[in-house]
C-alpha cells in the first residue's frame, strides 16, 4: 500500500502550562510539560489510535491541533498550512477542515439548544457555507446520517439517551464536511452495548466520506479495531509509534509492554498462567519529567543512559517501527489467541 | 438468632451461603412516578469467593449494594419486598443499632465515586484511624498504628511517614487503596467494590486488582464486585450475576458463561467485544437502547432489543430458569440462546 498524503503533519508540538504561586501577585515557578516535543503525520482517509495514561497529554494535543489553545512551540500544518500561526478569517477557514467529537456526551451538548441548533450551529458560525434556506434540510441529512430519527430535530439533548447524544455531537462534527475529525474519549462515557454501535458509525463514515481520524482513548482494544496506526503517549511525548500489529503484536518500548499487558482479557480460559508486568508506582509530575527516559523510574530494564540521554523516537535495532526506548525489543506481551 | 451476629465468635455457625439476596425488589418514589430500580435480584457469595455483577448502567447494581449495607436513600427509596440474608439471618428485619454493627465488621464497602468520598480536609492516617476509634474505642496512639499498619497492607509507599498526608497528596490509585484501607480496616467477612477500578488507569487497575485478590487470600473474604468491564469480570470471578432492568437476567460460574452464554443480552455483549480476528469487520453490536425506568417494557425487558423474541416475550415476564445447580438465565428461550441457533 503505497502511503497516502498527508492531511496533518504535527512538528516538535509543545504546550507547557505556566505553574503559578500567589494569589495577588503570581510568579511563575514553573511549567506542566502537558505536550513535550510530539512529530507525527496524519494520512488522508487513516485512524490514528492515541493511548496513554491519564494525564499524560493526550486531550491537550488534541486541543492543540484543533487551535483551542496555542502551543508554546512546533507547527502543527493542514494541508500544508500551519495552524497554530492562523489568525482571523484564515484561522475560521482551517477550522472547517478540523472538527472534534468530546468525550462526554451529557455535558459536551448545551442543554437550552435543539438538536437541529446545536448541529446546525456550525453553519451559523461560516455562513458562507451554506445559505439559510438550505440548513434545515441538511441538518435533518446529517441526523440521518448518524442514525437519528431527522424529525426529531426540535428536541432537546435531555430526551435522549448518551449514544444519542453523542450521535448529535457527530453529525455537529460532519457538518462543514471536514477532512480530520478528532475523537476525544468518544465512547468512554457509554454502555458497553451501545460503544458498538457508535463504533460502528464512526467507522461508516469514515468510509464514506474518507474522514481522517485522530482517536484517543482508553480501552485498548476499541483503538486496535479502529485504529490502522496508534500513537502510545506517556508524559507528554509519544514513545512508540506503528502500524495496529507493530504495536499490539510487536510493542518493542517497556511501557508499552506495561500497558498491554495489563488489559485484561475478556476470556477466563487459561487466566492463572497469564503473565502480567505490574507497574510500580505511579506516573511522575509532569512539572518535572524524569531526566533522559521519563519512563525510567518505572522500568524494569533501565540502566545508566536512560537517565542521561534521551531516547529519540527512531527505528531500532530490535524493532521495525519507531521506539522511544534505549533497549528496544520486541515482545508478544498479549499471545492473542484466536 | 441474635447470637448468631455478636461479633467474630458467631462466625460460621450458620448453614447456607455466607449472604443471601433473595428477591429483593426496590423502588424510587418520584415526582414523575414509581421507578422499580431493583426488582427482584438474587444471588448469593460465600467466604473465599468472588461474585462479580455485570450490567449496564442503570439496571441496579449499586442500589442493590446500598441495600445490603443498609445505606439506601430512603425517602425517596423503599425496599417493597425480599430477604437479605446475612449467615442465616434477614437483616433487613434488624433494628438500625444492630445493623450498624454489621456494617463494616461484617460487610463493608468501597463505593463507585471513591475518589471523591475521602474528606479533604483531614489527614488520611486520621481518617484510616477513625474507624477504629470508633468501632472499636480504640486509643489515639493505637489507633494510628493500626492506620499505619493498614496503609502498609494497601501498600502505600513509606506509609509511616505519610499518614498525616491530605488526599490531595496522593494520586487516583492511592486514593483508591486508602478507601480499600478503610473498607477492610474490620476485617469483615463480605466486601462489596463498587466499580472499584474505574475511573482508574488500566496499569494502575491491575495493581488494585491484584490487591484486593491478595487481601481476599489473606482473609478469605466473600467479595462482591461491580463492574461493566467483561475483561475484569474474566480475570477475578468465580461467578457472575448479570443484571438488566433491575432484574438478576443470568447467573452462572465464570468459565460457563463466556464459554457459553445463556441469555441474549449476555451473548450480545460478549459478542460486541472488538476482537483481533474480527478488525477491519462491522461490530456486533445490540440494538436499540436500555430501558427508563418509568417506562420499563412489559414482559421480558429486554425483548425490544433481543432478536430471539417471540411473541409471548412482549406478555410474560421470564423467570429465572434453572439452567443446572449453578446456572440460571431469565429467558423463555434461553435453549437456543445456549444452542447458538438465533
Ligand atoms: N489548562 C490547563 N492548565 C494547567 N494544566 C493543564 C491544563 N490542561 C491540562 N493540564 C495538565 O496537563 C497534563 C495533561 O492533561 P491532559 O488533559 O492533556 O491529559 P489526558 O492525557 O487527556 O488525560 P485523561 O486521560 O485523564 O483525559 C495534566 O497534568 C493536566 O493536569
Ligand atoms: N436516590 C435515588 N433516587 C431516585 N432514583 C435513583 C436513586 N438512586 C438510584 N436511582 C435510580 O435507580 C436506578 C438504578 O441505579 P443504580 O445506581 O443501581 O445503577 P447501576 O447499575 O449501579 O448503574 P451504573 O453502572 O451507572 O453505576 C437508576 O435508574 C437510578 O437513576
Ligand atoms: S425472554 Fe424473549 S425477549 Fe427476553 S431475552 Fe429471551 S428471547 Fe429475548
Ligand atoms: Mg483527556
Ligand atoms: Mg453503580
Amino acid at each position: 500500500m503505497a502511503p497516502a498524503e498527508s492531511i496533518l503533519e504535527v512538528r516538535d508540538l509543545v504546550k507547557h502550562f505556566p505553574l503559578t504561586q500567589g494569589i495577588v501577585f503570581k510568579r511563575q515557578i514553573g511549567a506542566i510539560k502537558a505536550v513535550d516535543g510530539v512529530s507525527f503525520d496524519l494520512r488522508r482517509g487513516e485512524t490514528l489510535g492515541v493511548v496513554g495514561e491519564s494525564g499524560c497529554g493526550k486531550s491537550t494535543l488534541a486541543k492543540v491541533m484543533m487551535a483551542l489553545e496555542r502551543p508554546t512551540s512546533g507547527s502543527v500544518k493542514v494541508n500544508g498550512r500551519d495552524i497554530t500561526k492562523a489568525k482571523g478569517a484564515e484561522l475560521k477557514h482551517m477550522r472547517r477542515n478540523i472538527q472534534m467529537v468530546m468525550q462526554d456526551p451529557y455535558t459536551s451538548l448545551n442543554p437550552r439548544m435543539t438538536v437541529g441548533d446545536i448541529v446546525g450551529e456550525p453553519f451559523e458560525i461560516h455562513s458562507e457555507v451554506l445559505p439559510k434556506g438550505g440548513r434545515r434540510k441538511r441538518v435533518q441529512e446529517l441526523l440521518d446520517v448518524v442514525g437519528l430519527n431527522p424529525d426529531h430535530i426540535n428536541r432537546y439533548p435531555h430526551q435522549f439517551s448518551g449514544g444519542q447524544r453523542q450521535r448529535i455531537g457527530i453529525a455537529r462534527g460532519l457538518a462543514l464536511q471536514p477532512e480530520v475529525i478528532i475523537c476525544d474519549e468518544p465512547v468512554s462515557a457509554l454502555d458497553v452495548s451501545i460503544q458498538a454501535q457508535v463504533m460502528n458509525l464512526l467507522d461508516r463514515l469514515q468510509k464514506e466520506f474518507n474522514l481522517a481520524y485522530i482517536f484517543i482513548a482508553h480501552d485498548l482494544s476499541v483503538v486496535r479495531h479502529i485504529s490502522d496506526r496508534v500513537a502510545v503517549m506517556y508524559l507528554g511525548k509519544i514513545v512508540e509509534l506503528g502500524g495496529d500489529s507493530q504495536i499490539y503484536d510487536r510493542p518493542s518500548h517497556p511501557y508499552t509492554q506495561a500497558l498491554l499487558s495489563a488489559v485484561p482479557v475478556p476470556n477466563p480460559e487459561g487466566r492463572e498462567a497469564r503473565e502480567r508486568i505490574i507497574l510500580q508506582g505511579d506516573p511522575p509530575s509532569p512539572a518535572n519529567p524524569p531526566s533522559g527516559c521519563r519512563f525510567r523510574t518505572r522500568c524494569w530494564k533501565a540502566q545508566d543512559i536512560c537517565a542521561k540521554e534521551e531516547p529519540l523516537l527512531q527505528i531500532r535495532p530490535g524493532t521495525d517501527h519507531l521506539s522511544a526506548c534505549h533497549f528496544a525489543e520486541a515482545l508478544d506481551v498479549v499471545h492473542v489467541q484466536s | 438468632m441474635v447470637e448468631v451476629l455478636s461479633g467474630p465468635t458467631g462466625r460460621g455457625s450458620y448453614s447456607g451461603a455466607l449472604l443471601e439476596v433473595e428477591n429483593l425488589q426496590v423502588e424510587f418514589h418520584t415526582r414523575q412516578g414509581v421507578a422499580k430500580a431493583v426488582n427482584g435480584v438474587t444471588y448469593s457469595v460465600n467466604p473465599g469467593e468472588t461474585l462479580a455483577v455485570l450490567g449496564e448502567s442503570g439496571s441496579g447494581k449499586s442500589v442493590t449494594a446500598q441495600t445490603i449495607m443498609g445505606i439506601l436513600d430512603m425517602p425517596p427509596g423503599r425496599v417493597a419486598g425480599g430477604a437479605i440474608r446475612f449467615r442465616g439471618v434477614d437483616i433487613l428485619k434488624l433494628p438500625e443499632e444492630q445493623r450498624r454493627r454489621i456494617r463494616g465488621e461484617g460487610i463493608s464497602m468501597v463505593f463507585q465515586d471513591a475518589l471523591s468520598a475521602l474528606n479533604p480536609v483531614f489527614p488520611v492516617g486520621w481518617q484510616i484511624a477513625e474507624m477504629f476509634r470508633i468501632h472499636r474505642g480504640s486509643s489515639r496512639s493505637d489507633a494510628k498504628k493500626k492506620a499505619v499498619e493498614l496503609m502498609d497492607r494497601v501498600r502505600i509507599p513509606g506509609a509511616r511517614d505519610r499518614v498525616n498526608d491530605f488526599p490531595h497528596q496522593f494520586s487516583g490509585g492511592m486514593r483508591q487503596r486508602i478507601m480499600i484501607a478503610m473498607a477492610i480496616a474490620l476485617d469483615p467477612e463480605i466486601l462489596i467494590a463498587d466499580e472499584p477500578t474505574t475511573a482508574l488507569d488500566v496499569t494502575v487497575q491491575a495493581q488494585i486488582m491484584g490487591l484486593l485478590a491478595d487481601l481476599q487470600r489473606d482473609s478469605n473474604m466473600g467479595l462482591i464486585l461491580i463492574t461493566h468491564d467483561l475483561g475484569v469480570v474474566a480475570d477475578v470471578a468465580d461467578k457472575i450475576a448479570v443484571m438488566y432492568g433491575g432484574r438478576i437476567v443470568e447467573t452462572a460460574p465464570v468459565h460457563d458463561l463466556y464459554r457459553n452464554p445463556a441469555h441474549p443480552y449476555t451473548k450480545g455483549l460478549l459478542e460486541s467485544i472488538p476482537r483481533v480476528d474480527l478488525k477491519g469487520q462491522e461490530l456486533y453490536a445490540i440494538k436499540g437502547m436500555p430501558p427508563n425506568l418509568l417506562e420499563m417494557p412489559s414482559g421480558c425487558a429486554f425483548h425490544p432489543r433481543c432478536p430471539y423474541r417471540r411473541e409471548d416475550c412482549a406478555t410474560a415476564v421470564p423467570p429465572l430458569y434453572p439452567i443446572s445447580g449453578t446456572r440460571g438465565s431469565a429467558c423463555h428461550y434461553w435453549r437456543e440462546v445456549v444452542d447458538g441457533s438465533r
